[in-house]
């Protein structure tokens, strides 16, 4: 679990929020390499529909995930205003494509609750907690299941 | 296990092994070419020696037996008592491939390998039997042999006249500052010589005065040498020692003599020392080889603490071999001292500097373009500056590149090991010639080649050469040549596997093809065509199905092998005069020569090395096979027409390909097709940016680069896209249903 991992001896846990169609996200700002401006990615053939394609990172191929596809909503239209948050999971970097970036928010681990069991989108299962700020609901990403391992060798 | 230090030696030990086992080889190549001087006859005894030294360093017993006696035949040659016969060569090279796997299998902590017995021994019968069981004894305890005894004179040989020196330094030449060590070098360079220590007067360790002077040298030297000669050398500490020069047949000492008379060798004066001495580990620390050239030399500075066997590097101290580089556990330091310049680097380090320029030209590139972008005046200091750097960048590159390069020596020498073996297995006699060892290629591109190389030999001896009889039939020589040359041809690397055989018979080969259904019966091939069906897989020539090749798996997996190296394959033959194989490689597998096209506003790179051609289409070229397909019509074929943009699903297949551009591609099984582009943009090297470790494999794409923009471009594997596009979906289907 990327929380546990990043932060095991803080009872304060810091989150890098960001919008999503009108929903508010975070990830642990651990795993969170870097944040860049749009750039149209090349395309990859026969690639899933949320993999957008890959850019280039200076000098390394990097594949950009659009999150919103992934959690089963409308594309991002891709353009200036939308930023790719670069992430690190296990040895994998990947690019998140997301509408913008909101927050950079700390909050003590205790606020963070576990998502209810709801079967009926498949958005849940990658959601690996929630929390309240400001009277928002903000989901955590569990980062490992957004972005399985490709050559399954992590598993 | 970087840390562990001994870990690291052993590993240093073997890589010098590597270096041993090719100079070895080298001088036996020499050998067999006729050359039989006495230097190398000693390269050859050094390499064997210098192995066996570093291996008893780490009680490697099965390899230092191996070597011990490969070592004792070698020594009755250098001592000129056995005579270099064509079968003795034979053994010898065989010799060598063992000793090769026994350093392998050490290596790697594996079984030593099976037959090397046999070839022992029928290495010692060359020199006269009984040998075997003596030296048996002798493997157990390992003596670098030259350990220097009066007795030389108790063998009976037949020598060449030579000097003999006996040189006593008295304890005043250690107290003037004098050096023996450097006249016994002095010397070692007049001529060949033998050196022998004499140890009989060294005091046990209580009694021993570490000032006073011990030790006695008997060298021997053979050449061209006068009484001045040797007396010159000695010039300085004559009043500080005893010298005696003689000249006669004396003997050049059996170096085994020391060895095989160990246990009566008896040192008077110490009698605690024998013991020790004779521990497998512990090599005397004395002289531990005759050496050619005087350059082994007893250390003098040892002598106040004989009675302590040093380290068995003790050995490896002395610079046994010029060439060989300090043998066995020599540290890196020593290695460091050494002449010979050159740094063991990493691999990982020079990927990354490798790495890191492909990001410099990259850089550039997109500096240029920008640069051209602002619209500056061509002759402004910026553009002046900028063309500067791109040729430093492209120096830079090509530099580094070098850096990855390696000679491709190696690889033939494991070349004429298999051409060895392979002859041996057929019963064939075969030589085969190497042209352009030095030549440089990417180490991964010879690591690679190694497979489809062995495949081509094995192929050369087994179908591509007669047999002696008809050989000798033909008015050729009853031993066939197999030509393994490499240089550099406009940015490539060209390997020719070549053989004086009969040429391939095209008849047969044709008929071959038709009884297997590989083509029409009817069909009508140029010799170049029939030639190529060689390549076709599931082909098979050889009547008799042998152990060594023709297992039906033939040339298809070499020119496979090639391709995914972005290399060609080409075959020249002439009936009667032999069959050549050409291999086109790139210098490197970090760049690419890519032809860069346009397909749906994507930018694509095709490797040139799959292109044949390039075509515009016209109505009448494109004929419709099925409802979903078509077919071009290119000089009397019909090829497959691929969209490359519906392929990749880019677009929807176009109505109508009339003026599209088309790239013919060839097809691993000989095949060809043509791909559609929209436009051909330019030609240039990419440097290619592995997709897998970020983006696991993608049907069609083999690669990404860079572009000049910092926009990425896919590298397409054409043989991949058509696999996997003829095997799924072909293209006007995609149409109906998207």
């Amino acid at each position: 679990m990327p929380l546990e991992k990043s932060s095991q001896n803080s009872s304060e846990v810091e989150l890098l929020s960001f919008r999503l169609a009108d929903e508010e996200y975070s990830v642990d700002i651990m795993s969170v390499r870097e944040i860049r401006g749009w750039t149209r990615a090349t395309p990859l053939p026969h690639a899933p529909m949320h993999v957008r394609g890959v850019i280039n990172l200076r000098g390394t191929v990097l594949p950009v995930v659009d999150l919103s596809v992934r959690l089963g909503m409308e594309p991002v239209v891709g353009d200036a205003r939308n930023v790719i948050i670069v992430v690190q999971v296990g040895s994998q970097t990947a690019g998140l494509l997301v509408n913008a970036v909101s927050d950079i928010l700390a909050l003590p681990r205790t606020e963070l609750q576990p998502p209810p069991e709801l079967a009926a989108d498949c958005a849940h299962s990658f959601i690996e907690a929630l929390t309240i700020v400001d009277g928002r609901m903000i989901r955590v990403l569990d980062l490992s299941a957004v972005l399985p391992d490709e050559n399954a060798e992590a598993a | 296990m970087a840390t562990d230090p001994m870990a690291e030696i052993r590993a240093s030990f073997f890589v010098e092994c590597e270096e041993l086992l090719e100079s070895l080889q080298d001088a036996l190549s020499d050998m067999e070419e006729g050359n039989h001087d006495n230097e190398t006859i000693n390269i050859v005894f050094r390499a064997v020696h210098s192995i066996k030294g570093g291996a008893g360093a780490f009680g490697l017993d099965a390899l230092v037996g191996f070597a011990h006696r490969y070592e004792t035949v070698l020594d009755e040659l250098r001592s000129g008592r056995m005579t270099i016969t064509p079968e003795a060569m034979k053994l010898f090279f065989q010799a060598a491939d063992f000793l090769q796997d026994h350093v392998r299998a050490a290596r790697d902590a594996a079984p030593p390998p099976d037959g090397s017995e046999d070839c022992l021994v029928a290495l010692e019968a060359l020199i006269g039997g009984g040998a075997g069981p003596v030296v048996e004894e002798e493997v157990t305890d390992f003596q670098p042999m030259g350990l220097a005894f009066d007795f030389g004179t108790v063998e009976e040989t037949p020598t060449t006249p030579v000097w003999t020196v006996r040189f006593r330094p008295a304890a005043a030449l250690f107290s003037s500052g004098n050096e023996p060590l450097h006249l016994l070098r002095a010397l070692g360079k007049l001529g060949s010589c033998t050196t022998r220590c004499d140890l009989t007067r060294l005091p046990t360790l209580e009694s021993l005065d570490p000032e006073g002077s011990w030790l006695e040298w008997t060298v021997e030297i053979a050449g061209d040498v006068t009484d001045f000669d040797i007396r010159e050398v000695f010039d300085f500490v004559e009043d500080v020692c005893e010298i005696e020069i003689t000249q006669g047949t004396a003997e050049t000492a059996p170096s085994d003599a020391g060895g095989l008379s160990l246990p009566d060798f008896g040192l008077p004066g110490l009698p605690d020392l024998p013991p020790l001495a004779q521990d497998p580990e512990d090599p005397v620390p004395l002289a531990p080889a005759p050496a050619p050239r005087a350059e082994i030399v007893p250390m003098p500075k040892t002598e106040p603490r004989a009675e302590v066997p040093p380290p068995p590097f003790a050995a490896a101290d002395q610079p046994t071999a010029p060439a060989a580089g300090p043998a066995g556990g020599a540290a890196p330091r020593e290695a460091a001292s050494e002449p010979s310049a050159t740094v063991r680097v990493d691999l990982d380090r020079i990927d990354r500097l490798v790495n890191l320029v492909g990001e410099l030209v990259i850089n550039q590139a997109m500096l240029a373009q920008s640069v051209a972008e602002a619209g500056l005046p061509p002759n402004s200091a910026v553009m002046t500056g900028l063309e500067a750097f791109m040729m430093l960048t492209r120096d830079i590159q090509d530099s580094v590149m070098m850096i990855r390069a390696q000679p491709v020596k190696p690889l033939f020498q494991r070349m004429a090991r298999i051409v060895r073996e392979a002859s041996g297995a057929v019963g064939k006699e075969v030589r085969l010639r190497t042209e352009g060892e030095a030549t440089e290629v990417d180490k991964t591109v010879i690591e690679r080649l190694a497979d489809p190389l062995t495949h081509m030999i094995r192929n050369a001896v087994d179908h591509g050469l007669e047999r002696p009889d008809k050989r000798r039939a033909a008015g050729k020589t009853a031993e066939g040549v197999i030509t393994l040359s490499a240089q550099h041809r406009s940015g490539r690397v060209v390997i020719e596997v070549a053989d004086d055989g009969a040429g391939i018979n095209r008849p047969k080969v044709r008929e071959i093809a038709i009884s297997k259904g590989l083509i029409p019966p009817d069909a009508q091939l140029s010799d170049s065509e029939i030639d190529n069906l060689l390549f076709l897989p599931g082909f098979s020539t050889a009547d008799q199905v042998s152990a060594l090749s023709g297992r039906g798996v033939g040339m298809d997996v070499v020119r496979q092998a090639i391709q995914s190296l972005g290399g060609r394959i080409t075959i020249h033959s002439e009936p009667g005069k032999g069959t050549r194989f050409s291999i086109s490689l790139p210098l490197t597998l970090a760049v690419l020569d890519g032809m860069v096209v346009n397909v749906a506003g994507e930018t694509l790179v095709v490797p040139l090395s799959a292109i044949l051609e390039t075509a515009t289409l016209t109505d009448e070229d494109i004929r419709a096979l099925g409802p979903n397909t078509n077919v071009i019509h290119v000089r009397g074929a019909f090829v497959p027409l691929y969209d490359l943009g519906a392929e990749l699903g880019y677009r929807a297949p176009k109505s109508s390909y009339a003026g599209g551009i088309v790239l013919l591609t060839a097809q691993e099984n000989g095949t060809r097709s043509a791909l559609v582009v929209d436009s051909i943009l330019e030609q240039r090297q990419v440097v290619i940016k592995g997709l897998q470790r970020s983006y696991g494999h993608i049907p069609g794409v083999a690669a990404a680069t860079i572009l000049g923009d910092g926009q990425i471009a896919l590298i397409l594997d054409p043989p991949d896209l058509v696999q996997n596009a003829s095997g799924r979906t072909r293209s006007p289907a995609f149409a109906l249903a998207g």
